[in-house]
């Protein structure tokens, strides 16, 4: 039993279910929150834990079940009145208007429509971003914040409504290790002061820290509650995917030639993000070379290149040897490049087109059309293939892709850039917002496009995952590029090292 | 080239363009509310149109000038109404109600003409707006003549800054910014998306037919088909020239008057005897197009406009 047992219940989900068509994604699910109390929420991709707490914000209206604060249920539909009654929710997908300044994003509705502003609004916002440690500047445009502030942003939102349960849907997606320590700080201050927390995550050491309870969710139905300190990590991921799970293990192998090979390359600064400095990388064939480092030191300019979508301004890219005169996204994909993007909303799906069409996004013009018409047939049959092998869970391959859930959308890009069978991948953080299962299946993926002899190239900010999967491993920092270290010739302390900056310099002739 | 200075320098030169001006600034404001709260009203031309027939109409039945100006106002609100529905619970194309509203509104007004006056030959005249006389002001010799203007102009510019202000200096006004730019944010603090983009389409085209109706209530003081001559059109344009921000739109309104006015006088000088008098017709369209590219190269565009909301869909 958690230490909070005797404490009072604040929250109270009662038989929740919800269908979307046919596809069930909340079976009578139950849940309880009580005072001061962190409750993880754990499942796989597309297991319904969006779902249910879009229905306790009001998002969403279920079929059946009652959602109860402080003993008085809410009414359903009804953000307002969850806000109200002191629910504050930080969306998977951040909801704040771009073209607003922060204090005003947190304002928004607070007040009402047909009054002045009252005073003292930008106080509270210092006060609280001082007392829970969330520093922003209150006049930044949300537009041009970085991800871990915006994640400040909406934090702050449900503070400055003084709200008394906090729904965090997978805060730490998108935020680097750094970022996401410094979430847990502010979390325990809030529970501290008597806040209660639901907290979903796909990274189950976050959830062993942080978490007093942990409810796992599977295809909508609660399959198990467990107190944290009386669970592993091992028992909380075979309870999620039903089953044990091992997670691939790439062997040692001999590489091939070097299918893509990168000359001191460099590229101008962009604002704050810094460009590549003389960047050296050779992807050979049968090799997964990792990049590790904080995201914003040089990865999506080194990814832009690698892709095509952005030139260098100096050096030189050549492929199997010979240096490349035109280089572009078409190009690339012509040529045998594979694109697994970062922001798979943005830069990887188109948000209205159906699942078909999105499969065939890179390939209608080569695989999927015969003298400029459309071959429909082909293109669904090859989406179909996709939604089987890489168990994409969505009604069908008609359904707009915006309608999946995040890890689903993942493995339906994965499929798609795995198709052609790619002699270089270029895997820019895959595993994100993914479930256990998901992840060891995209990365036994990875493993066997290199055993087949393509070149990877996955960037990640996990080391872990780069540790665990790469033959060489880079660290990028300020933009430069450190020498590749082989397999096991590096301790994650002495990665640390190079992350920080501290081992560049002298070394830079390496 | 002196001719033009002469021109520029004249107080009645000034007073053309601020009367111009008067109906771009009101439908302009209008258009602009809407497309903030991310909804673009194409229906605007029609709206204008039977804003100036209804406002006209109701003076012509006995209802004193402001009559007239609030029944045209509520005749654009009703069109704003059925835009809203159609656009904004039903997510239809903002394109083809725009569209269609416009063509109705226009339809409408010749019905309603045919029908309310089946014998007449040319339109009846009504007394229109007189010129405000301020004391001390209007005595001023230049600035006198130039802002002898009607009470409908200096409503417009008092619209203008009441935009602004509601814009930039309250909650409503924050939460329309917000519905423009994503309405999942208005959602997730509790407020209606519906709700606010709907009263921002509805008030915004009773703005509209506001500006219709300066053209019949005190510029033109009687009705005809064509009077509005693609004057909304020029405002969904001036709405981009201004970067959705009524202070540069007010700007635009005013150099597209000022490029129209002069154009007239233009064709009166010795150059209207050389060219020809079209090429002077089209000079305010080139002149605003060229603006518009310089002006409207860093505009923010309100990221959800044209889009859709569907509550409970993601
Ligand atoms: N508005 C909607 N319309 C149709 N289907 C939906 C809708 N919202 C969610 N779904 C479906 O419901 C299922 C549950 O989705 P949900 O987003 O709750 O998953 P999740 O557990 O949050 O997954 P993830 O870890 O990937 O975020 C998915 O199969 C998804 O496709
Ligand atoms: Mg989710």
């Amino acid at each position: 039993m958690s230490q909070n047992a005797g404490a009072e219940v604040v929250l109270r989900l009662d038989r929740i279910t919800k269908s979307f068509g046919a596809l069930r994604a909340n079976d009578a699910v139950s849940l309880t929150l009580r005072r001061g109390e962190v409750v993880a929420l754990l499942g796989e991709n597309g297991a319904g834990k969006t779902t249910l707490m879009n229905i306790l914000f009001g998002h969403y209206v279920a079929d059946e079940g009652v959602v109860e604060v402080f003993g008085a249920p809410l009414p359903p539909g009804n953000p307002r009145a969850a806000l109200a009654a002191g629910v504050g929710m930080v969306h998977q997908h951040f909801t704040l208007a771009g073209n607003l300044t922060v204090l005003d994003n947190i304002r928004l509705g607070t007040e009402s429509l047909w009054s002045r502003w009252h005073a003292g609004a930008r106080e509270k916002v210092q006060r609280l971003s001082r007392d829970f440690g969330l520093a922003v500047h209150p006049d930044a445009k949300v537009g041009r914040l970085s991800v871990g502030e915006r994640q400040r942003v909406e934090i702050l939102k449900a503070l400055y409504r003084d709200a008394r349960v906090l729904i965090l849907d997978e805060p730490t997606a998108v935020l680097t290790p750094q970022e996401s320590e410094a979430l847990f700080a502010t979390l325990r201050k809030a529970t501290a002061l008597g806040l209660s927390i639901i907290f979903i995550s796909h990274k189950l050491h976050e959830v062993m820290a942080i978490a007093d309870r942990c409810v796992v969710l599977r295809h909508g139905r609660v399959v198990g509650e467990v107190d944290t300190h009386a669970t592993d990590k091992a028992a909380l991921a075979a309870l999620m995917v039903g089953g044990e799970l091992s997670l691939p293990r790439a062997e040692a192998r001999a590489p091939g030639p070097v299918l893509m090979q990168l000359d001191a390359v460099s590229t101008p600064d962009r604002g704050a993000a810094p460009g590549l400095k003389a960047v050296r990388l050779s992807l050979r064939a049968g090799q997964i070379t990792g990049l590790a480092g904080v995201s914003g030191n040089g990865q999506a300019a080194l990814a832009e290149i690698v892709a095509g979508l952005a030139l260098p301004g100096s050096g030189a890219i050549s492929l199997r040897g010979s240096p490349v005169a035109r280089w572009s996204p078409g190009e690339a994909l012509a040529r045998g490049v594979a694109r697994i993007p970062e922001d798979r909303h943005h830069q990887g799906s188109i948000a209205d087109f159906d699942l078909t069409e999105n499969a065939v996004l890179e390939g209608y013009k080569t695989r999927f059309s015969r003298r400029g018409w459309m071959n429909w047939r082909a293109a669904r049959g090859f989406a179909e293939g996709i939604i089987r092998d890489y168990d994409v869970r969505c009604p069908g391959p008609e359904t707009r892709i915006r309608l999946l859930s995040g890890g689903n959308m993942q493995k339906l890009i994965l499929g798609r850039a795995m198709a052609p069978g790619p002699e270089i991948i270029l895997a820019n953080q895959p595993v994100r917002g993914l479930d256990v299962g998901a992840i060891a299946y995209v990365q036994g993926q990875l493993i066997a496009a290199r055993d087949r002899g393509a070149a990877v190239l996955l960037i990640s900010e996990d080391l872990d995952e780069i540790m665990g999967l790469s033959d060489v491993i880079h660290v990028m920092s300020q933009g430069r590029l450190s020498p590749g270290f082989a397999r096991g010739t590096m301790t994650a302390a002495e990665l640390g090292l190079w992350m920080a900056g501290q081992k560049f310099g002298d070394s830079d002739a390496a | 080239m002196s001719e033009i200075v002469d021109i520029l320098i004249s107080a009645s030169f000034w007073a053309a363009v601020i009367r111009i001006a008067t109906p771009l600034i009101l439908a302009t404001m209008g258009e602009l509310i809407c497309e903030r709260a991310g909804v673009l009203n194409l229906g605007i031309e029609g709206i204008m149109v039977i804003g100036a027939f209804a406002g006209w109409m109701a003076v012509y039945q006995g209802l004193p000038l402001w009559g007239g100006v609030a029944v045209a106002m509520g005749a654009g609100m009703l069109f704003g109404l059925l835009h809203s529905t159609l656009t904004v619970p039903f997510g239809l194309s903002q394109h083809v109600v725009g569209l269609g509203v416009t063509l109705l509104a226009t339809a409408s007004a010749s019905f309603a003409y045919r029908l309310m006056l089946p014998e007449v030959t040319s339109p009846p005249k009504i007394e229109p707006f007189q010129p405000l006389h301020i004391p001390s002001l209007s005595d001023l010799p230049w600035a006198g003549e130039a802002l002898s203007q009607t009470a409908l102009t200096w409503t417009a510019f008092a619209v203008a800054g009441l935009v602004a202000w509601v814009l930039y200096r309250t909650p409503l006004g924050l939460a329309v910014r917000a519905v423009g730019e994503n309405p999942a944010a208005v959602e997730a603090q509790g407020l209606s998306v519906t709700g606010l983009r709907m009263g921002a389409v509805i008030v915004g085209s009773g703005l509209m037919a506001v500006g219709g109706a300066f053209l019949t209530l005190s510029a033109f003081s009687s009705f005809f088909f064509e009077m509005v001559n693609g004057r909304g059109w020029i405002c969904i344009a001036l709405v981009v020239f201004g970067a959705w921000k009524p202070g540069k739109a007010v700007l635009g309104a005013i150099l597209f008057a000022g490029f129209d006015a002069l154009q007239i006088r233009l064709q009166q000088t010795d150059l209207g005897a050389v060219l020809p008098y079209q090429l002077f017709l089209a000079l305010p369209f080139i002149l605003s197009i060229l603006a518009l590219i310089l002006m409207s190269r860093r505009a923010e565009v309100p990221a959800s406009l044209m889009v859709p909301y569907n509550k409970g869909e993601r």
